[in-house]
C-alpha cells in the first residue's frame, strides 16, 4: 500500500513534464549572433600570450585590481571598453596603446569573456547604458522585474544583484530561452483553494505541506496544500523568448551585469 | 515581594525533597545490562538503544489514540551551530549527549536542566569532510566514553564528568578522527574511524574501559600477506581509505560485532585504485573478544560513488523461507536491500528500492553486474545514496523494517587522477547533482537554510517500509524535501521520525497513516529516542541547533 495524499503527489507529475519541457530544442534565435567562435577565442589567446601577459600574467590577474579571467576590471564593463583600453591604452596608467586588427581585438575580449577558457563560451557583452534604456523601453522588462525596488510589479525576481548571481552566459540563457533557464524554485504555480480562489503566482518556498509564494497581486501568501483542491507547478516561464535583436541582447546583458546590490 | 518569593521557593525545594523518590542504588551500568536492554525499555543505553540495533521501544504509554495530547517539555539549544546528530543516551534518570564539536553534558531528561559539560579542546589541525559532528557516548560501569575529531577516545566518570583516561586512536595529522558513538561490549569500548575523503587507512579497535588500553585493532584494509590484500594494487591499500564511522552492532550468542565500513580512497576515481578493494563498502563480522575477522560482505566493489556501507547493521531473528534464521537487514547507500545470514555472511535477497543504474541488478552470490554511465551522464542513486548513515528500525510487531530514501535523485560525477598527500583531501575528481537547468541550485550535506531552492526537482525523501520477506515496500511516506532522519518505533506500533524541513512525524507504523506533527523548523538528522521518567514516557529529538522533549500532557 502507499500513502497518497493528493496534494503532495502533484509536484511529483510536474517534475516529470519539466524533464520533456529541458529537453526541447533552445529558442529559435542563432546563438551564434551572441557569443563570439571558438576561432576568436584562439585567435585571442595567441595575441594574449604575445603581447598582455608580460604584465597581466598567465592567469590574468597580474595587475592590481584586474582579473580579467573573472572578469573583474578597473573600468571597464562593455566589449566596446575592452577594445578601447587596449587600441587607447589608459592614460597616467601603464597600459599602454596597442595596434591590433580587428580580428586580432575580437580574439582579446572573446579570450577575456571565454575566461581564458579555449573551449568555453564568451558571451557578447555591449553598452550598459544603451542596455539600461533597453531594460526600462523597448526590452519591457521592468513589466515585471525590478531593480533595487524600482520598477514594475514584483511577480518576477527583482534583479538588483543579477550582476553578482549570474554569469554572462547565464543571462543571456535567461533571455534567448527562459524556459530553459527558469530555476524550479522560480516556478510559476495555480492553486484552487477548498474555497474557490484561484491563486497565481512565483513560488518562494515550499515543503510537505505548505507552499509559500508571491501571488499576482504581489502579495505574500502561504498555502497549506490540506486546503487545496488543485495545485499546479508549471515549467514554462512567464517570460517569453526575447524578440530583441543580438546587438541589443548584448546591450541589456552589459547593463545586467552592473546590477551589484545597493552599495 | 522578593521575600515572599523566595520563601515560596524554599518551600517548594522542600516539598520536592519530600516527594521525589529516592535515588536509585543502581549506579552504575554493568555489561549484564547492556546485554539485556530491552528488558528495561525505560533506558536507551546504547546507541542504537539495543546490541540487535532494532530502534525499536517496548514502551507504549504514547498511543496511537494518545499520540493528540503529546505536548513539549524542555528543549536545550547547542552552544555551537552546525547540524546537531547527537543520540542520547538515558540511564536511571539521566541523559547523556554530547555537543558540537566533542562536549559531553549530563542532563535531567525530564526537565532539560544540565548536571556537567566536559569540553574537550580539539587539535587544531583536526579535519573531517562533512561537518564538525559527534553522534553520541557509549555508557559502561561509572563511566561514559567519546570519540573525538582529533581521533582520541576520551572516558569521564558519569557522576562528575571529569575526565579519566583519554587515549590517542588515530594520527590527527593524518587526518583521523571519530564522529561515532563508541559501541561497548563486556569490558571493551569499540570504535571506528572517520578519515575516508583522507586516504587514511580504516580499522575498528577496541579499548579497554578501566584503563584505555587498546585490546585488538582490526584494519579495514588488508595488510601484506592478509587474506584480501590482492584486492588492491602496490601501495593503494596503505591510502585506500574505508572508514568505519557509523556504530556497528554485536549479537551475543555468536560473539559477533558487526560493522560497516566506509568508502574506498580517492572516493570517485575507481580506475586509479584497481581490484574490489575489500573491506570498502563492505559489512565485517568480528569475533568480539580477538577482533578477528569471522565474514564479510561487500556490496560495492571498486566503488566510483561513494557508496559507503556505514549503515546500521540491523539484527533480526525471523522465519526466512519457513526455516527460524538469524538475519541481518540493510539498506545500502547504494540502493539495493539487502537480506543476509549473519552467521556467516550468505546472501539471501536483494532488491533496488529507489532507481539505481550503476547496476543492473545482483548476481546470485550478491555481487553488483556493474553498468556504469557513459562520461557526463547521470548516476542513480546520487552521491547521497538512497540511503545514508541515518539509523533505521525494525518492529518485530509489524515485522516491517523502516528508512529514510532520497528518490529520483542522481549525479554526475568526474572522475580525475588524483595524489595522495598525508592528512590532504584525496577524492578523484568531483560531482554535480543533477539539475534541470544549469546552476540551479542543489541539495547538499544537510540544509542550511529555511528556503528549499533547489525543490523536488532535484530529489525527494520517503520513509520507506519495508518488507524484508519480499524486499518490496509495504508503504511510503513521501517528503518533498530530502530526509536524514532516523526512525524509532515503538510497542503501540508508532513510527517517529523527521526531515530536512524541520517536521516532526509520528506515523502508524503498519500504514504509515500521519497521526501527528509538530514544526520544529530545524532539520532533522537524527533518529528520536524514548524512555522513561518517573513512569511517564519521553520521546526526543535533535531538530537544527534544538533538543526537543515531548511526553504527554499531564
Amino acid at each position: 500500500m502507499r500513502v497518497t495524499f493528493a496534494a503532495m503527489h502533484l509536484p511529483r507529475l510536474c517534475a516529470a513534464v519539466l524533464t520533456l519541457a529541458a529537453s526541447l530544442p533552445a529558442a529559435a534565435q542563432n546563438l551564434a549572433d551572441h557569443t563570439y567562435t571558438t576561432t576568436d577565442i584562439e585567435a585571442g589567446a595567441r595575441v594574449y600570450i604575445a603581447d598582455c601577459a608580460l604584465c597581466h600574467g598567465a592567469n590574468g590577474d597580474g595587475v592590481d585590481g584586474v582579473d580579467l579571467r573573472r572578469g573583474r576590471f578597473r573600468t571597464v564593463r562593455s566589449d566596446d571598453d575592452v577594445r578601447r583600453v587596449v587600441t587607447q591604452g589608459v592614460a597616467g596608467s601603464r597600459m599602454p596603446s596597442f595596434d591590433l586588427s580587428a580580428a586580432e581585438l575580437n580574439g582579446i575580449v572573446a579570450y577575456i569573456r571565454a575566461g581564458f577558457d579555449p573551449s568555453g563560451v564568451a558571451v557578447r557583452v555591449g553598452d550598459p547604458a544603451r542596455g539600461q534604456a533597453i531594460f526600462e523601453g523597448q526590452g519591457r522588462c521592468v513589466g515585471c522585474h525590478r531593480v533595487n525596488g524600482v520598477g514594475g510589479r514584483r511577480l518576477a525576481p527583482d534583479l538588483g544583484e543579477i550582476g553578482i548571481a549570474r554569469t554572462a552566459a547565464a543571462l543571456q540563457r535567461t533571455i534567448l530561452d527562459p524556459n530553459a533557464a527558469l530555476l524550479p524554485i522560480n516556478r510559476p504555480i495555480r492553486a484552487v483553494t477548498r474555497g474557490g480562489e484561484t491563486v497565481r503566482g512565483r513560488r518562494l518556498n515550499e515543503d510537505t505541506y505548505t507552499v509559500q509564494l508571491i501571488d499576482s497581486e504581489g502579495q505574500l501568501r502561504s498555502l497549506a496544500k490540506a486546503d487545496l483542491r488543485e495545485y499546479e507547478v508549471t515549467t514554462t516561464a512567464t517570460m517569453r523568448p526575447t524578440s530583441l535583436s543580438a546587438d541589443q541582447v548584448a546591450d541589456v546583458i552589459g547593463y545586467l551585469l552592473t546590477l551589484r546590490g545597493i552599495s | 515581594m522578593t521575600t515572599i518569593r523566595a520563601r515560596f521557593v524554599l518551600v517548594a525545594a522542600l516539598a520536592a525533597t519530600a516527594t521525589a523518590p529516592p535515588t536509585p542504588l543502581k549506579a552504575q551500568v554493568p555489561p549484564e545490562r547492556i546485554l539485556n536492554a530491552a528488558a528495561e525499555p525505560g533506558n536507551w543505553l546504547t546507541y542504537n538503544g539495543t546490541y540487535s540495533s532494532q530502534r525499536y521501544s517496548a514502551l507504549d504509554e504514547i498511543t496511537p489514540g494518545n499520540v493528540d495530547d503529546l505536548e513539549l517539555k524542555w528543549m536545550l539549544p547547542n552552544q555551537v551551530f552546525g547540524a546537531w546528530q547527537t543520540n542520547p543516551i538515558v540511564v536511571d534518570g539521566i541523559m547523556y549527549i554530547t555537543q558540537r564539536p566533542n562536549d559531553v553534558l549530563a542532563l535531567d531528561p525530564a526537565t532539560g536542566r544540565v548536571f556537567w559539560v566536559y569540553r574537550h579542546t580539539n587539535a587544531e589541525n583536526a579535519r573531517v569532510c562533512c561537518g564538525a559532528n559527534n553522534r553520541g557516548v557509549a555508557i559502561h560501569g561509572d563511566r561514559v566514553f567519546m570519540g573525538t575529531l582529533d581521533a582520541h577516545l576520551i572516558a569521564l566518570d558519569r557522576i562528575t564528568g571529569r575526565a579519566l583516561w583519554k587515549t590517542t586512536v588515530g594520527d590527527v595529522n593524518l587526518a583521523y578522527s571519530i564522529t561515532m558513538a563508541p559501541l561497548v561490549i563486556d569490558d571493551k569500548v569499540i570504535v571506528g574511524v572517520g578519515g575516508g575523503e583522507f586516504g587514511i587507512r580504516g580499522f575498528v579497535a577496541a579499548y579497554d574501559v578501566e584503563t584505555g588500553a587498546e585490546v585488538w585493532k582490526f584494519y579495514t584494509i588488508p595488510g601484506p600477506g592478509e587474506p584480501g590484500h590482492d584486492t588492491w594494487e602496490g601501495d593503494d591499500w596503505e591510502h585506500g581509505g574505508a572508514p568505519a564511522w557509523i556504530t556497528g552492532s554485536y549479537d551475543p550468542q555468536l560473539n559477533l560485532t558487526y560493522w560497516g565500513i566506509g568508502n574506498p580512497g580517492p572516493d570517485w576515481n575507481a580506475a586509479q585504485r584497481p581490484g574490489d578493494n575489500l573491506y570498502s563498502d563492505a559489512v565485517v563480522a568480528l569475533n568480539a573478544d580477538t577482533g578477528e575477522l569471522v565474514w564479510h560482505f561487500q556490496f560495492t566493489p571498486n566503488d566510483a560513488y561513494d557508496y559507503d556501507s556505514v549503515q546500521v547493521p540491523v539484527l533480526v531473528d525471523m522465519p526466512w523461507n519457513g526455516q527460524p534464521r538469524r538475519l541481518m537487514l540493510w539498506a545500502n547507500r547504494n540502493g539495493y536491500f539487502y537480506v543476509l545470514d549473519r552467521t556467516n555472511g550468505q546472501f539471501l535477497s536483494g532488491t533496488p528500492f529507489v532507481r539505481v543504474n550503476w547496476s543492473s541488478g545482483l548476481d546470485a552470490n550478491g555481487r553488483p553486474i556493474p553498468t556504469p554511465q557513459p562520461e557526463g551522464q547521470p548516476t542513480y542513486p546520487g552521491n547521497q545514496g538512497g540511503t545514508n548513515w541515518y539509523p533505521p528500525s525494525y518492529s518485530p510487531r509489524t515485522g516491517l523494517f523502516y528508512f529514510s530514501a532520497w528518490e529520483d535523485y542522481a549525479t554526475i560525477y568526474r572522475p580525475e587522477e588524483s595524489e595522495y598527500r598525508p592528512g590532504q583531501a584525496f577524492l578523484g575528481g568531483g560531482f554535480d547533482v543533477l539539475t534541470p537547468v544549469p546552476g540551479a541550485p542543489t541539495v547538499g550535506i544537510g540544509r542550511t537554510s529555511p528556503i528549499n531552492n533547489w525543490t523536488d526537482a532535484v530529489g525527494h525523501g520517503a520513509v520507506i517500509a519495508m518488507d524484508p520477506r519480499t524486499g518490496q515496500p509495504r508503504w511510503k511516506f513521501e517528503q518533498y524535501d530530502v530526509s536524514d532522519s532516523g526512525m524509532l518505533t515503538t510497542a503501540s506500533d508508532l513510527l517517529f521520525t523527521g526531515g530536512r524541513e524541520g517536521y516532526f512525524h509520528a506515523l502508524d507504523a503498519r500504514t504509515g497513516e500521519e497521526l501527528w506533527k509538530a514544526a520544529l523548523g530545524g532539520q532533522i538528522v537524527m533518529a528520536p529516542v524514548t524512555y522513561e521518567v518517573n513512569g511517564r514516557q519521553y520521546i526526543t529529538v535533535v531538530s537544527g541547533n534544538s533538543m526537543v522533549t515531548f511526553g504527554l500532557r499531564d
